[in-house]
């Protein structure tokens, strides 16, 4: 079959089983868009920027486990995407980005809207390809969707120019791919994982540190079965959340930095931590060298760069969760660890995650929770960054793996409202509800005219706290509370040195309820514990777009929180704690 | 620990690769000492050489990600491995015509080529293992070295053992 190539890159799409691409054009990618106008297959998603289209390609992949992808302009539009690809990258999620390019005869010439994209990504993506000769773009094509999915997932970006969207080829999508560079392991090496099993029944005091990894091989049904025969404890990963139901016994909540007390103990005592799709973060470890220090490391991860890479493994095993938990599972026996079990129940009744709920003062947990109670627990939710993605992985109980969508690794303020784009797209019927913070909101906030223009009922709870919260919280702990440009409500009359906010302080700009109504939503704001409920119900049930804007207390704090570069079980909770910690 | 790596990769022979391959030096903060690269018997293919000074993990862990690198065929650490090294050194030296035979000595001792030979000065070739290239510089040191070019070492291990490349995956 005789066609351009940019009607290659249709069919393509089409035998690659992609419904939606969300970009927008620009002129060397009109040819590609050409291609799409009566396409019936394909939904073209064309956000306000190329950001948004990026982030709603990651939602969706988040989601879903397919591969998102965009399909943006040369120059500017290409160099919008970056960030994305950084999120995606650092979050191992699969991508494929497709960026036009100045004609071939151009490249190198500071051609109009040109720029060295293969250049510029190359850090940020997992593998990228320009496409110099249009009879190569089929096989390229199938690699950079197979390098994307396979392996330790990622964006992969092909860079297009447009000529090659012109020239005619002779079409034939290759039923396999040719990569001899590229061969990532699935199985897990079975004399390692019999190690392992032994490893595990010679712990008396064991513990499951599980990440993203879990979420990306779809291994929850394994480590699941695996836990309930072994009665092993679970600590997940921000990432990791949901891949182990929040609501099991098992289950000590969130480690590291805004961990519970319960899980940061466990890994600080036990003598046996199972990493699995993890890496060993520094949000994760804090202090290296205190990290579980009474414990044997078991590694398992797909990627053999990730094993020893900051604490050195007594047992390490490359390959894929799932398969390798499927065949411990095959091996486990129930452990007799009763008396370590009745130690981390000590610690979950003795420090429960709380928050003062017994005044009439709006605050922010209590928000996240009256969420998880409307949506009964079953709602895909997305976050900003800060506090807000802080909360909502506390009292948020995620109980299955895509639930929870949030940039962990890169901490993308402005990722949280258009990630919500792509999961609604993927999940038409689902409750999507970005979790926001005033501040990060605002970074895509454009993205709410694509959100009506697309009728998505995507919800939108804004903790408005008036401030860069996160920010501010290290201010008030290590920094005497010097409110250095962290107050969103700030403007030119006000003194020069504030760090009480009050009556007396100017409106929040802007006026998210008005901006709602301006882009076609629902805007509502509440100010009252007693109208929460109330407002969420009403959201969820709507067919349309509803932005909640919930003022709640300023200067509430995520808590605990280990100081950066402390031990994991050094906690602080207050003021106070910071300044006798600063002091120790 | 810190010490010498030597490393030969075999690679896409494909623009874009080198700077990938040293960007992840770079992004580590490690400068690349010697870097040599040339295509192999099968022209998809070339092969570097690279030498780096680190510590005992960050060089692990570089190796690993190098492994990762789809344009990466293979990562072969030749430091501990028997290995044959070679580097080219062509070295121009000051010399007034009635000298130059002290420098035809030294060239010869150290199986050297003179390639060039002017009024003043005089370029030499030598072969060898850096030991030996350091010993040339060092011996010609006080005549006045007017230019130095190194190739960096290309290397190989030593009987049947190979990286791979055509047929051989
Ligand atoms: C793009 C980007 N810029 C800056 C930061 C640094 N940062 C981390 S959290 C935060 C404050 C976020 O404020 P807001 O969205 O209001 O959330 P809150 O912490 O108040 O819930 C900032 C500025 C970031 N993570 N991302
Ligand atoms: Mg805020």
């Amino acid at each position: 079959m005789k066609i351009n190539g940019a009607r290659a890159i249709v069919e393509i799409l089409h035998k690659e089983k992609v419904t939606t691409i969300f970009g927008i054009p620009g002129g060397v990618v009109i040819p590609l868009f050409d291609a799409f106008y009566e396409d019936k297959k394909i939904n073209i998603v064309i956000t306000k920027h190329e950001q948004g289209a990026i982030h709603a390609a990651d939602g969706y992949a988040r989601s879903s486990g397919k591969p998102g992808v965009c399909l943006v302009t040369s120059g500017p539009g290409a160099t919008n995407i970056v960030t994305g690809l950084a999120t995606a990258y650092m979050d191992s999620i699969p991508i494929v980005a497709l960026t036009g390019q100045v004609p071939t005869a151009n490249i190198g010439n500071d051609a109009f809207q040109e720029a060295d994209t293969t250049g510029i990504t190359r850090p940020v993506t997992k593998h990228n390809f320009i496409v110099k000769n249009p009879n190569d773009l089929p096989l390229i094509m199938k690699n950079a969707f197979y390098i994307a999915t396979t392996g330790r997932t990622g964006p992969v970006l092909v860079d297009i120019p447009k000529d090659i969207t012109t020239a005619e080829i002779e079409f034939e999508y290759p039923e396999k791919v040719k990569i001899p560079g590229y061969n990532p392991t699935l199985k897990g090496n079975i004399r390692q994982i019999k190690r392992v099993m032994e490893t595990i029944k010679n712990a008396r005091r064991p513990l499951i540190y599980a990440g993203g990894g879990i979420i990306a091989s779809g291994a929850s049904e394994e480590l699941k079965k695996f836990v309930k025969i072994t009665g092993i404890p679970v600590t997940l990963t921000l990432m990791g959340l949901g891949a182990f139901p929040g609501t099991e016994p098992e289950f000590l909540g969130m480690l590291g930095m805004h961990g519970t007390k319960t899980a940061n103990y466990a890994v600080s005592r036990c003598d046996l931590l199972i990493a699995i799709g993890s890496r060993f973060d520094d949000r994760i470890t804090g202090k290296l060298s205190m990290f579980a220090p009474h414990a044997k490391f078991i590694h398992i991860d797909i990627d053999p760069a990730s094993i020893g890479k900051n604490v050195i493994i007594d047992v390490p095993v490359v390959g894929d969760a799932r398969h390798i938990l499927h065949e411990m599972a095959g091996y486990a026996e129930p452990l007799n660890i009763n008396k370590w079990f009745e130690e981390i129940e000590g610690w979950k009744k003795e420090h429960p995650l709380t928050y003062s709920n017994d005044d009439d003062i709006l605050r922010p947990q209590y928000v996240v929770e009256q969420i998880y109670k409307v949506t009964g627990g079953d709602a895909i939710i997305t976050t900003e960054v800060g506090q807000n993605q802080m909360w909502t992985a506390q009292f948020y109980k995620f109980t299955k793996p895509r639930q929870l969508i949030t940039s962990g690794g890169l901490g993308t303020m402005g990722y949280g409202l258009p990630a919500a784009i792509g999961a609604q797209i993927a999940h038409p019927d689902a409750t999507v509800i970005d979790i926001a913070g005033d501040g990060s909101i605002q970074m895509n906030i454009q993205e709410m005219a694509t959100i009506s223009q697309h009728e998505l009922p995507i919800n939108i709870a804004i903790l408005n706290n008036g401030y860069l919260g996160m920010v501010r919280q290290w201010q008030e702990f290590f920094f005497d509370k010097r409110y250095s440009a962290t107050c969103l409500k700030r403007v030119q009359r006000c003194p020069k040195i504030c760090n009480n906010p009050g009556e007396n302080c100017p409106p929040f700009v802007p006026d998210f309820v008005k901006l709602a109504e301006a882009y076609s939503a629902i805007g509502l704001r509440i100010e009252k514990k007693s109208d929460v409920e109330g407002a969420l119900i009403e959201a969820v049930k709507t067919k349309k777009p509803v932005l909640m804007d919930f003022i709640v207390n300023p200067e509430e704090n995520v808590t605990p929180m280990v100081p950066a570069g402390a031990p994991i079980n050094k906690m602080i909770s207050s003021k106070e704690d910071a300044q006798n910690f600063l002091l120790a | 620990m810190e010490r010498e790596y030597t490393i030969a990769l075999l690679v896409v022979n494909e623009s874009g690769v080198l700077a990938h391959i040293a960007g992840l030096f770079s992004g580590r903060g490690f400068n690349i000492r010697e870097l040599s690269v040339g295509e192999t018997e099968n022209p998809e293919y070339s092969r570097m050489t690279i030498v780096v000074k680190g510590d005992d993990q960050i060089v692990e862990q570089i190796k690993k990600q190098l492994n990762k690198f789809i344009d990466v065929i293979k990562v072969n650490d030749l430091t501990n491995i028997p290995s044959v090294h070679r580097e080219i050194i062509l070295i121009k030296v000051k010399t007034s015509a009635n000298r130059r035979q002290e420098i035809f000595q030294i060239a010869e001792v150290f199986k050297g080529k003179i390639v060039d030979i002017s009024h003043d000065s005089l370029t030499l070739e030598v072969t060898g293992i850096t030991e030996k290239i350091e010993a040339l510089i060092a011996i010609l040191k006080p005549y006045g070295i007017q230019e130095i070019a190194r190739t960096g070492r290309v290397s190989i291990s030593r009987g049947i053992s190979h990286i791979g490349g055509i047929g051989n995956g």
